[in-house]
């Protein structure tokens, strides 16, 4: 096949999933057919879906391990939390206008930083700015000082939790270990309405698709090719005489916003933040979905976080003592037997095919004399 | 020969009027079971799990609720919040449960709360918990903070005590506690030097935070035994701990290492009961105290009938990942038993499993004679119980040495008790 007509196919495919995604499935919701439980679940794996893809950014196509991206999806759903948290105005359990956690900590007002959040264009760029700073902040410390390979991954790893400790404080009134919950409202819609939670998931699904596109356009452009000459061989771009440590710095902060924003998205059709979705082993569950799904595609982090949440999501329920150790057989039938993971299934059925065409073929073939 | 066959048609269409019978009966009322029995949580859930299964058995032994069986439908909360939410989703959208027993942590009920209110569910609610919540869609059987820290305070004054140190794990529970046990104990007289741990204040000097904090799954101990050393020099003081979890095990070996005693300066904690004790060591832990709504050494008729029911079933029933060994009851089982009556008895009254009907009915005062006496519903959704406080032994349980009877569940403590 050529790269023209994989391109096609790939483009043909993306469009019925997006139209089935953004259009079908929000009719079939209003028409009652797909459940808003359903529907609501849904968006909460395309969320995790954008997570994946950002991990899969770094990891699959750059050579990074990051184990810290748990961190900017939860700071892009804080940032969206505390405008969410403002909106619920007076209803809270003790019906004073400021957060409930705050009068538990004794504030009779609301403190100085948390009085923009009341405005969501700016709490819609907090979502950017912040995991985009402290993405590019790290980012720049690690890449100039060379740090790679197991280095980085540990160092990711001990910056989410040291943002998970921070955000388990109450000192820093962001919530402590309860975060946020019990959201009301968002731009005037009430956040528990199915009409409302339908929009969130056309919202998310259509942003997976643009994130989708554009990582596939990013990934034939030269940048791509340099993103995976780091991968392959870091020294030789290098010598080659191009400047590593800008590119990664670029593909990590693109991979900080994608995860902030994905996890703006998953706050209000969840229902809560709170610290430990920002602890070390939640980075950790996002890169197997990655492998489950297949790593160094744009699908297979798509599929895998699906793939892997839904399971968990029926097996909870319908083996709440034995779904761990679906779950775990899974990843270890992954590991031992497909490496490619879930989207290299096609592939390899295809090589084994032509494979045994061959065989039978040689086997046929008359015996030379 | 053919009254033989007059008999044998007689007794078919009796068979086949039971099997009708059977069919009808089968027809059950489904419970949701929300609890932890993956990750960190799954050590203290998954006893109320099974405690859960077992009443349903002796509910459905003795007939079920209004001639329908219980049919539990149980999912795992894995220690996820955000999963917490969806479970319950799936079992009031989905499953379209009568009511769920479940959640543990504050953060886990928090979570599902928004759920349960949008969705006009019922959710029992049996851990001890910092108050300051009155949700329409809750029923607390929970301790509230008047039911297990003030009564603790009084043993404490009773036996003497002038000082008070009070220590916790950095969330809402012990931060909301240790901040009405500062009213109430300057409302009895104890003076502000006296309380120790530390104070926090706004700028305007009020104080907005008091006691000792450290995180979950905190091991270094030493700086904060020596603080409570020095505080305990004078031998009338004691220490309130709301600390949580596996912290326990290096709070208690350091405070025995420093060579402070139960005679010297007794620590009561708020989280220690009969099932996390076996977790526990035991030898440093003697004669430290707790305080709950039940101790499994209650000497009740009806408390030595439970926990021999409890040990019979566990060891026939037949669902899967109950441990049967070694298995000991504590409050939070017993207020998630009591709970199931308490439900049954509303429904009963109500004469119908609707949420609306079983709230109405359940705040007008129902009474059930549980392990622990008496249990009486209130009109807050909370309950009325009686309190104990018991000394740990060597074998893991506790010896009562004082209780209060009837205690009402008060939620809203803040601000309830004036200084002198």
């Amino acid at each position: 096949m050529s790269a023209s007509t994989t391109r096609r196919i790939e483009f043909i495919a993306v469009a019925v999933i997006a139209t089935l995604l953004i259009v079908v499935f929000p009719l079939l919701n209003s028409a009652g057919v797909i459940s808003n439980f359903t529907l609501n679940l849904w968006g909460k794996y395309l969320c995790y879906a954008l997570l994946a893809i950002s991990v899969d950014l770094l990891w699959g196509y750059t050579g990074l391990l990051s184990l810290g991206q748990a961190l900017f999806f939860s700071l892009g759903g804080y940032m969206l939390g505390m405008h969410l948290m403002r909106m619920i105005g007076d209803l809270g359990q003790y019906r004073k206008p400021i957060p409930d956690f705050l009068i538990f900590l004794g504030w009779t007002e609301l403190p100085t930083f948390w009085k923009p959040f009341s405005s969501f264009p700016f709490a819609a760029a907090m979502v950017i700015l912040l995991p985009g700073l402290v993405a590019l902040i790290f980012g720049f410390l690690a890449f100039r000082s060379r740090i790679k390979g197991v280095y980085f991954s540990i160092l990711t790893q001990a910056l989410t939790y040291g943002g998970s400790l921070m955000f388990f404080r109450n000192d820093m009134l962001m919530g402590g270990n309860n975060g946020f919950t019990d959201y009301k409202f968002l731009l005037g819609a009430d956040v528990r309405d199915a009409s409302t939670q339908r929009a969130l998931f056309i919202a998310t699904a259509v942003t997976l698709v643009l994130v989708y596109l554009g990582c596939s356009w990013l990934s034939r452009t030269k940048l791509g090719l340099i993103q995976r000459a780091i991968r392959d061989g870091e020294n030789r771009v290098l010598f080659s005489g191009y400047a590593a440590a800008g590119f990664k710095l670029f593909i990590f902060v693109v991979a900080a916003l994608i995860a902030s924003v994905g996890g703006a998205l998953y706050v209000p059709q969840v229902g809560i933040i709170n610290p430990s979705e920002m602890t070390p082993d939640k980075s950790l569950e996002a890169v197997v979905w990655v492998a489950v799904g297949g790593r160094g595609t744009l699908v297979g982090p798509v599929v895998g976080a699906i793939v892997v949440n839904a399971l968990k999501s029926w097996a909870t329920r319908a083996y709440p003592d034995l779904w761990l150790f679906f779950l775990g057989g899974m990843f270890i039938i992954v590991v031992l037997f497909l490496p490619g993971g879930i989207v290299s299934i096609p592939v390899r059925i295809k090589t084994w095919w032509a494979r045994r065409a061959a065989a039978n073929a040689a086997n046929s073939a008359p015996v030379a004399p | 020969m053919i009254t033989k066959f007059t008999q044998l048609l007689g007794a078919g269409a009796l068979a086949l009027g039971a099997s009708f019978a059977t069919a009808h009966a089968a027809e059950t009322v489904k419970v949701g079971v929300l609890h932890s029995l993956s990750g960190t949580m799954a050590i203290s859930e998954t006893s109320l799990r099974d405690v859960l299964l077992f009443t349903f058995d002796e509910i459905n032994a003795k007939g079920g609720i209004l001639g329908k069986k219980i049919e539990p439908v149980v999912v795992d909360g894995a220690s996820n919040w955000p999963l917490f939410a969806e479970k319950a989703k799936q079992l009031l959208e989905q499953d379209k449960v009568a009511v769920t027993f479940g959640c543990w942590t504050s953060v886990s009920r928090k979570s599902v709360l928004p759920v349960y209110e949008k969705n006009n569910g019922l959710l029992f609610y049996p851990v001890q918990y910092e108050g300051e919540e009155e949700s329409q869609n809750v029923a607390y059987t929970a301790e509230a903070v008047n039911q297990q820290a003030t009564p603790a305070v009084d043993y404490y004054l009773a036996e003497g005590k002038k000082k008070f140190y009070l220590l916790g794990t950095d969330y809402v529970y012990p931060q909301t506690t240790n901040l009405v046990l500062l009213e109430y104990l300057l409302s009895k007289g104890v003076k502000l030097e006296n309380i120790g741990g530390g104070f926090k204040r706004d700028e305007s000097g009020k104080i907005i935070a008091a006691g000792k904090y450290t995180p979950f799954s905190h091991t270094d101990y030493q700086q904060i035994i020596a603080e409570i050393k020095q505080f305990a020099a004078s031998g009338d003081a004691c220490v309130i701990s709301t600390l949580n979890g596996d912290t326990n095990v290096p709070f208690f070996k350091e405070y025995a290492a420093a060579g402070l005693t139960a005679e010297k300066c007794p620590v009561v904690s708020f989280s220690i009961s009969e099932d996390e004790f076996r977790g526990l060591p035991a030898k440093q832990l003697v004669g430290q105290l707790g305080c709950w709504t039940y101790f499994q050494s209650i000497n009740t008729p009806a408390n030595k009938k439970f926990v021999a029911d409890f040990q019979a079933w566990l060891k026939t029933t037949k669902a899967p990942g109950v441990v049967k060994e070694g298995r000991v009851t504590c409050s939070p089982m017993v207020l998630s038993y009591v709970g199931v009556y308490l439900w049954k008895a509303a429904v009963e009254k109500a004469g119908s499993f609707d949420v609306d009907k079983v709230r109405a009915a359940y705040k007008t005062g129902l009474s059930f004679d549980g392990p622990g006496g008496k249990v009486t519903t209130q009109k807050n959704m909370h309950v009325t119980k009686n309190v104990f406080i018991g000394e740990t032994k060597a074998d893991g349980q506790f010896k009562i040495v004082k209780s209060f009877d009837n205690v009402y569940g008060e939620p809203w403590l803040k601000g309830q008790f004036k200084a002198k």
